[in-house]
């Protein structure tokens, strides 16, 4: 007998006193919570988001199409960054007033080259201010998972309102599971010493959050 | 079929283990910080959810039917990881999943592997099993780094090194890190960001280098055969996505029906377990991704693990267990584990969820199984905080009941019948006896006026097995009479006190 | 109102004080008590050390012997949830085992109308200034199963705060466990005696001369563990505070 046989046997003997239920899926788990916390308005949701945000450290940095460069620029000089990865996809404008070297996210690049490499700039699939997670799903602007990984410093531009959700239910909705997909909230951290919580471990050190004001531009394009 | 191993050797019971760990002042100063700082933070986090009731009622249901339909969910796995590109592997027991995994490690060539804190690995004594077949793995989570590095046992679910504090971490670091890699820099403080500091650069060298990850999971979703894994380092996404080959060690208790059940536990789960309102990084991922993409491993393998969860889900009080999402806010509120460590469970899973996960899924029949189910007061703390509503209490009282009185349970999938304890017979008199008079109140007032006319000889300490009690504590004095003696002088058998017109009379005191 | 008082095993023989203390503090309030005399114990020990067979018996006397009263009052936390908690879970799983409904249908009568005493004073006499006077500083212990098994929430407190003359103080860690957990106390006695030993230093900071909680059997081990400290501070049931008035005022 395999074991799968095996452990699909033992599963069905276990379960052999539990009376028969055929309630469909939906019908059988109430889900009386909530489906955000708190109101609706945008204005609102963009500085809970910057709000949380903070809380865990990200930094966090508004502005408008118009001014989108020169922030990158700034944020990159700030680290001393010598070089940047670009994911494919990215607005080029974005990096227009950047002085550090553009090095594209290609699939043979190694991780060794990756660790020498100073910033990363992406946009992200969608943002949840409850939480002040940032949710990347390798679409356009975004690359591949490593890439905001490894290097020390990663810039990530939100459009808001449009990129922006309350909360973790509405995030789910917005997101496809067949991508491969990253949630951020804040530099990486531990809590390993003494239960307590320590920004910077492995991921990068320093994240800095761009909240663009789109409010008149095109929709963010949907991921593909 | 081997027995059912979860990573550490035979251990002495409860009480013997966690008498040394209370009179340990350093340990149970570093518990006492660590669980109090994190106790509050959970209560804060939580707070901030008015739904935190409904939700944590709707992550109870979701595992309860995942568990009543678990045969179907894993079919339904299985299919799910094998169209998206993944291979899965079934485990009846520790040794067959060790095999499994270091057959395919030897596979593609490479003698080590860089590891994702998992219980489920740890639980089947991996690391342990590769290093015999020559291969190394390299704990990557900081706190299970300690232990590694320490040579010690992971003592708490969340935070494997919960019982050391700042200052013995760094002592671990100086000592050892130079042995297993890059070491410490010199100069090495204990300010936990330097810790931290050291533990970045002593790792990065073998994540870049790494061939092979290894890993658990929080959650698979059935309906999309994504996997979840929940941290906050960073050395989770290391070990997901920088190797070639990646190998995820789950329970079959990990599954969740759908996409968006997962609304539930990224709720609760970061709350209850870091007293966050999101951990820093999550990563899901569905099998594997096309050559065009070429995001993250290109092979993948996910191994479902039995060993004892089978036989754990057959019983029906017992298999609330399996609801557990490994958050640890029961170890962090429980007022036993802050005194007695984690240690002192014999088992990588300690604390209130500990003993009762470990004497299912291993039995009861080892020294240190038969003593989990009593190592708790039931004060409930745990079960009030528990974010899938597992009665820890109810399990644990019909887990003293299997020791005390035997009875049937399933070991590796066939019923069997437990004999009682034999530790127990001089309890399972006493209890009888004591059921015997209780049952009588005649006996009982006997037992009372005897008791009674003794007082005065009553010790202040008691030999034999009442020096547990008097060892620490005075006996409460005997009084002359028990109250049904003095009812029965004032009001007579069957009479009644009755109630006193206004305020001040007072007839119902003793006077005569 | 007439009600039967369930003094439980321990009280009876070893704190006739509180028994007393009930009658007087009901029978002044306009009640009137009955100790029906085949009471004994609930079971709750055979129950939590595992001998669920063993504590039937138990649970269908004290169904016999309650059965005929509209309220059973009890000074107990611990003992209030066996009856109101355990006694349903008692029926269940003699029904899971193939014995039918007849516990369950023998025990279910008593359940709701069994009443931990702040229960009664507070939800059922609808009083909290039950006209006592204690001028002393005490604080006050919630003990586990009143806490989270009965939800007694502050009912104890808004008891304790109508009292004339009594200082209360906050207790530091007060909804910890005490370490008592019934045979807890002998079979794991270091751990118990050092949460015994937390929560008698905690009280010992408030500067309260009595340690108050509805709960004898915690008073016990932490009267136990305060005389063996060589503590000033008392131990005393609640309903010996709550019984106390200036006429005739509690030692």
């Amino acid at each position: 007998m395999s074991s799968r046989d095996r452990i699909l046997g033992r599963v069905r003997r276990a379960l052999a006193d539990v009376p028969r239920d055929d309630t469909p899926y939906e019908q059988a788990v109430p889900r009386t919570y909530l489906r955000r916390h708190g109101d609706t308005d945008a204005g609102r949701t963009v500085a809970l988001l910057a709000a949380r945000l903070a809380d865990y450290r990200a930094d966090v940095h508004r502005t408008d199409p118009a001014g989108l460069p020169e922030l990158v620029a700034r944020l990159l000089a700030a680290r001393g960054a010598d070089s940047v990865v670009v994911p494919a996809g990215l607005d080029p404008g974005w990096l227009a007033a950047a002085a550090a070297t553009a090095v594209p996210d290609r699939p043979e690049s190694t991780p060794r080259e990756l660790d020498r490499i100073d910033s990363v700039v992406t946009g992200c699939a969608v943002a949840v201010a409850e939480t002040g997670t940032l949710v990347l799903d390798g679409g356009p602007g975004q690359g591949r998972r490593r890439i905001t990984l490894v290097p020390d410093h990663h810039v990530c531009v939100v459009r808001v309102p449009a990129q922006v959700v309350s909360s973790v239910p509405e995030a789910l909705e917005r997101l496809d599971p067949a991508r491969p997909l990253t949630w951020i909230s804040g530099p990486s951290a531990t809590s390993d010493i003494e239960l307590d919580r320590v920004e910077g471990v492995h991921g990068p050190r320093a994240l800095d959050v761009v909240l663009l004001a789109d409010g008149d531009g095109p929709p963010p394009e949907p991921a593909a | 079929m081997s027995e059912t191993f979860l990573g550490m050797p035979s251990f002495p019971a409860f009480p013997v283990a966690a008498r040394a760990a209370v009179q340990d002042g350093t340990l149970r100063g570093n518990l006492r910080h660590a669980t109090h700082t994190i106790r509050a933070k959970r209560a804060k986090a939580v707070a901030e959810l008015p739904d935190w009731a409904e939700l944590r009622e709707a992550g109870r249901r979701i595992k309860d039917h995942t568990l009543r339909h678990l045969d179907r969910y894993l079919v339904q796995v299985e299919e799910a990881v094998t169209a998206a590109g993944g291979t899965v592997h079934w485990a009846a027991d520790a040794t067959e999943a060790n095999r499994i995994v270091a057959g395919l490690v030897r596979a593609t060539g490479e003698s080590e592997v860089v590891k994702v804190k998992s219980m489920a690995t740890q639980e089947i004594g991996l690391n342990e099993a590769l290093e015999a077949e020559g291969i190394r793995a390299y704990e990557t989570d900081l706190a299970e780094l300690i232990v590694q590095l320490g040579r010690d046992r992971p003592s708490h679910i969340l935070v494997p090194a919960i019982h050391r504090n700042r200052g013995e971490i760094r002592d671990v670091f100086r000592s050892e890190m130079g042995r297993w890699g890059r070491a410490a820099p010199d100069g090495l403080t204990d300010e936990p960001a330097d810790l931290a500091e050291a533990a970045r650069l002593h790792l990065r060298e073998k994540f870049l280098r790494a061939r092979v990850g290894v890993s658990g999971a929080n959650f698979v979703v059935a309906e999309t055969g994504t996997l979840v894994v929940v941290e906050s380092e960073g050395n989770g996404r290391m070990c997901l996505t920088l190797p070639e080959t990646l190998i995820s060690v789950v329970g079959i208790e990990k599954i969740v029906p759908t996409w968006r059940d997962l609304e539930v536990f990224l709720q609760t789960l970061p709350r209850s377990s870091t007293a966050e309102r999101m951990n820093p990084y999550t990563s899901m991922w569905t099998g594997t991704t096309d050559a065009e993409t070429a995001d993250g491993p290109r092979e993948f393998h996910l191994v479902l693990l039995d060993n004892g969860r089978t036989d754990t889900l057959a019983d029906e009080v017992g298999r609330q267990a399996l609801r557990c999402i490994r958050c640890s806010a029961c170890l962090n509120v429980c007022p036993v584990y802050e005194r007695a460590g984690g240690h002192a469970y014999g088992s990588v899973y300690p604390g209130p969820i500990g003993a009762i996960l470990s004497p299912q899924l291993r039995g009861t029949a080892s020294a240190v199984d038969a003593s989990l189910p009593y190592a708790s007061s039931l004060c409930g703390a745990c079960y009030e905080v528990c974010p899938v509503a597992i009665d820890i209490p109810e399990v644990l009282v019909h887990l003293r009941e299997r020791v005390a009185e035997g009875g049937r349970a399933t070991r590796e999938g066939s019923t069997v019948v437990l004999r009682p304890a034999r530790g127990h017979a001089v309890e399972r008199a006493a209890m009888r006896a004591a059921r015997w008079a209780l049952t009588r109140p005649a006996a009982l007032r006997t037992g009372q006026r005897i008791a009674g006319r003794a007082r005065r000889l009553q010790p202040r300490s008691l030999p034999g097995p009442g020096r547990a009690w008097s060892a620490s504590r005075d006996l409460p004095a005997v009084p002359a009479e028990p109250f049904r003696d003095w009812w029965r002088r004032i009001y007579g058998a069957g009479g009644t006190a009755a109630a006193r017109p206004g305020p001040g009379g007072d007839t119902g005191k003793d006077t005569r | 109102m007439r009600v039967a008082l369930f003094l439980t095993c321990v009280n009876d023989t070893l704190y006739p004080d509180t028994g007393r203390a009930v009658v007087r503090l009901l029978t002044r309030l306009g009640v009137d008590v009955d100790f029906p005399m085949g009471q004994t114990c609930c079971g709750q020990a055979h129950y939590n050390t595992g001998y669920r067979h063993e504590a039937e018996p138990l649970a269908r006397r004290f169904a016999d012997v309650f059965r005929g009263y509209e309220a059973i009052v009890t000074p107990s936390g611990s003992c209030g949830a066996m009856v109101r908690e355990l006694y349903p879970r008692l029926g269940e799983r003699a029904r899971a085992e193939g014995r039918g409904d007849t516990l369950a249908a023998a025990l279910a009568p008593v359940v709701p109308r069994t009443y931990e005493l702040t229960e009664f004073l507070v939800d059922v006499l609808g009083v909290t200034d039950v006209g006592a006077c204690y001028p002393h500083r005490v604080t006050y212990h919630p003990t586990c199963h009143g806490l989270r098994a009965l939800g007694l929430g502050d009912r104890p407190g808004r008891l304790l705060r109508a009292v004339r003359g009594l200082d209360l103080v906050e207790l530091p860690g007060a909804e910890e466990c005490c370490g008592f957990g019934g045979t807890f106390a002998v079979k794991n006695p270091d751990v118990s005696a050092a949460m015994g030993a937390d929560k008698v230093r905690h009280a010992e900071s408030t500067g309260a001369a009595v340690l108050c909680a509805a709960d004898n059997s915690c008073l016990m081990h932490l009267g136990g563990t305060l005389t063996r400290m060589g503590s000033d501070v008392r131990p005393v049931h609640l309903a010996e505070i709550l019984a106390s008035t200036e006429k005739e005022p509690a030692v």
